[in-house]
């Protein structure tokens, strides 16, 4: 398992069809869509790992990884 | 020399006997007269020997339990009567283009609809073939008698697991409930075929056909081969495929698999044909009533023959062509308003002159009208 | 690039999927994934069986042994996969038209037999796939391509219609309660019997649009705020009660198991055979 300093949401554009659910139901608000409407991290500090972005992307786009991992 | 083993038996119960010398290990079927002693033999004799019986809800449930038992790896077969058999079609088509072995015996009785149960018909002889929505190829074999009953009851098991294909045992209320002695063989002397499965750790696609095979090898589910059987056109990965290159190509294989094999997978009888100028063809129980008349004719000095077709699709194309050339007339007697009759007029085209003697009123046809059809158009 | 759970799971090289943006299947079936993970099942021993429709495309995307069968009929192919081989695990996903109109004999039949086959029920109240209408759970008077007058039928309540029916496990989540869906797999799962759960889903696309229930997002706070625990439910006032629907586990119990009751016939026979 790795430590919580170790994880960060990561995100795979290719994936993302937009849906707006990580964003949407984000507790922190750190998440948003860009201007091609793919989701983006744009505050990583308020971040909190909770994963419900994870949780309920229905296009496995978003997720709590490693930092290390590619 | 041990003592043969006769018995008297059934048609009905000899398919199941024959079933469980092939190797059936599991049943899936609704009962329907004039078909319920399968189911019923099925459900008496599976448990004894570990196998599996299940009565399903309806006649769809039936053979797509029956296609889940195939699929995790044992013999299937169901077994059914005219609505039934409408009602089993689209899982005909789903076992076709999935190529799961699977044999489904349908004891023919009259329809349209609930028809004229249960008396005979040979009715659903086309539906055999196109019954399922799609083009593909079917095995259908019907018999004539208990022992054959037996007999290609074994080779629609061995049909079945060769080529990874639906076989229909056709046969009808005559056959399936008539008694007759029959000869049970040694087991030793019945040859088996199983489905080839993939080797241990073998790189294993699932519809990939590998040099020498005729058709891809099957992994049962749970062997661990992890893949993915769908009723979408796929590639040789199983996975659902819309390259019209692809469906080409599977389709094909699907066809030719069957088409290609006729040597294989066609068998018919000759009864009086050497000398023959007129020939009768029929197959079934009919055929048996044909053979009757044939002897009468002959010996009325009419130089008439029976040709009777067991494997009734894929038909036997070469042999019903060399009977078209050989003879001037030919008659097609079957217990239906002309069905196979088509099938045969493809087949001889010009070569000879074809007539037809049918009736799908739930009588089978008798020897004297056969005689007397023979008599007015040869 | 993708999570350690989807990469272990799916067949990451048949993603993305079909399905719509907004779309819950996804959710619903990585969560089956995650049920799946925590129960520590064996992959290869595990079979995953669908009908037609759009939740019935999910085997194709996961890596078990999955089978994608014909409209309605997954829980008869299921049904004679598990009795041929009781070890396996076998999982049904299946839409709520797939399951419970054109397959709907086999649900309350295999419910009755208590055969040990989780079904998992993405139900989102209309046909996706063939373009919208109206489904045994799409609500009295909501729309459909096929009821665009409103919808007179009333709906059926899956979970309890198995439940009714004999399944011995029997329950109702959504889309939303990730958590809540997970333990209900599991429990499900781990049930000796015929398990039930039904997921209230989501098809922006089609229901969304028709009866303009908003976004997928939208669709979503609606699930998370109109679905409550059936014992939470008790205690509203009456005037709160409006507009509710019920969440939570409607059966749990323990009866004889179809292929473990075929089992002793089998065992019966043979002992009685050895000892003639």
């Amino acid at each position: 398992m790795k430590s919580k300093d170790q994880l960060e949401v990561k995100i795979n554009p290719d994936w993302c069809k937009g849906c707006g659910n990580c964003v949407s139901f984000c507790p922190t608000n750190v998440l948003a869509l860009d201007h091609h409407g793919k989701s983006t991290m744009v505050n990583r500090e308020g971040c909190i790992l909770c994963g419900m972005c994870e949780k309920l992307c229905p296009d496995f786009a978003i997720w709590i990884g490693g930092k290390e991992d590619e | 020399m041990s003592k043969k083993n006769i018995k008297l038996m059934q048609g009905n119960e000899a398919c199941v006997e024959a079933a469980l010398m092939a190797g059936m290990k599991f049943f899936a079927g609704y009962p329907i007269t004039p078909s319920t002693e399968l189911a019923e033999l099925s459900a008496e004799k599976l448990p004894r020997i570990g196998g599996k019986f299940i009565q399903m809800e309806d006649e769809i449930a039936g053979i797509a339990a029956a296609i889940g038992g195939s699929i995790a790896g044992l013999k299937s077969m169901t077994a059914t009567s005219g609505p039934g058999f409408s009602l089993k079609q689209e899982n005909i088509g789903y076992a076709a283009i999935a190529e799961i072995p699977l044999v489904i015996v349908n004891v023919m009785r009259g329809g349209p609809s609930t028809g004229l149960p249960t008396s005979p018909a040979q009715g659903d002889v086309m539906q055999a073939k196109w019954g399922t929505h799609g083009d593909h190829a079917i095995i259908a074999l019907s018999p004539q008698s208990v022992m054959e009953t037996f007999d290609i009851t074994i080779k629609a098991f061995n049909l079945a697991e060769k080529y990874r294909t639906p076989v229909i045992v056709l046969t009808d209320e005559v056959v399936g409930h008539m008694r007759e002695k029959i000869e049970i063989p040694e087991p030793g002397d019945i040859e088996i075929f199983d489905r080839k499965v993939p080797g241990p750790g073998e790189d294993y696609l699932p519809y990939r056909l590998e040099e020498g095979d005729i058709v891809p090898k099957m992994a049962p589910f749970g062997a661990g081969y992890r893949y993915h059987i769908t009723g979408l056109f796929h590639d040789e990965t199983g996975f659902p495929s819309n390259s019209t290159d692809n469906a080409d190509i599977m389709l094909k294989r699907m066809i030719s698999k069957i088409e290609d094999n006729r040597e294989d997978i066609v068998m018919y009888d000759e009864f009086m044909m050497e000398d023959a100028e007129y020939a009768i063809i029929s197959y079934g129980s009919t055929a048996r009533t044909v053979r009757n008349a044939v002897k009468t004719l002959r010996e009325q000095g009419m130089k008439v023959g029976l040709f009777r077709p067991i494997t009734i699709w894929p038909s036997a194309e070469k042999e019903i062509k060399a009977v078209g050339r050989q003879v001037k007339k030919i008659i097609v007697a079957e217990m239906n308003m002309g069905q196979y009759v088509q099938e045969i007029e493809r087949i001889v085209k010009s070569d000879a002159e074809v007539f037809h003697l049918g009736r799908a009123n739930g009588e089978v046809l008798m020897p004297i009208e056969v005689v007397q059809k023979a008599k007015e158009v040869f | 690039m993708t999570s350690e759970i989807v990469q272990k799971y799916f067949r990451i090289e048949n993603l993305p999927h079909i399905w719509c943006p907004g779309c819950s299947n996804g959710v619903v079936t990585r969560a089956l994934t995650m049920a799946i993970d925590e129960l520590g099942l064996d992959q290869d021993n595990v079979v995953v069986v669908s009908g037609i429709g759009c939740s019935s495309r999910a085997p194709g995307y996961l890596d078990f042994n999955t089978l994608h069968t014909t409209h309605g009929r997954g829980l008869a192919f299921a049904t004679g996969i598990k009795l041929a081989n009781p070890k396996l695990d076998v999982i049904l996903i299946a839409g709520d038209g797939d399951v419970s109109a054109i397959g709907g004999n086999h649900l309350i039949h295999a419910a009755r037999r208590n055969i040990d086959i989780t079904t998992i029920v993405f139900n989102n109240n209309i046909y996706g796939m063939t373009g919208g209408q109206y489904s045994p759970t799409t609500p009295t008077a909501a729309k459909g391509t096929t009821a665009p007058h409103g919808n007179i039928d009333k709906p059926f309540d899956i979970a309890q219609l198995a439940a009714a029916a004999g399944a011995t496990y029997s329950s109702r989540t959504t889309a939303y309660h990730v958590n809540q869906m997970v333990k209900y797999f599991k429990d499900a799962i781990s049930n000796k019997g015929f398990s039930m759960v039904e997921v209230a889903s989501i098809c922006p696309t089609y229901y969304g649009r028709k009866n303009k229930s908003g976004s997928g997002v939208q669709m979503m706070q609606a699930l998370k705020n109109d679905f409550i625990d059936k014992m939470a439910y008790e205690k509203l006032p009456e005037e709160k009660k409006e507009g509710k629907h019920l969440m939570g586990v409607f059966k749990n119990i323990t009866l004889p198991e179809y292929t473990a009751e075929y089992q002793r016939v089998i065992d019966a026979l043979q002992g009685g055979e050895n000892n003639e």
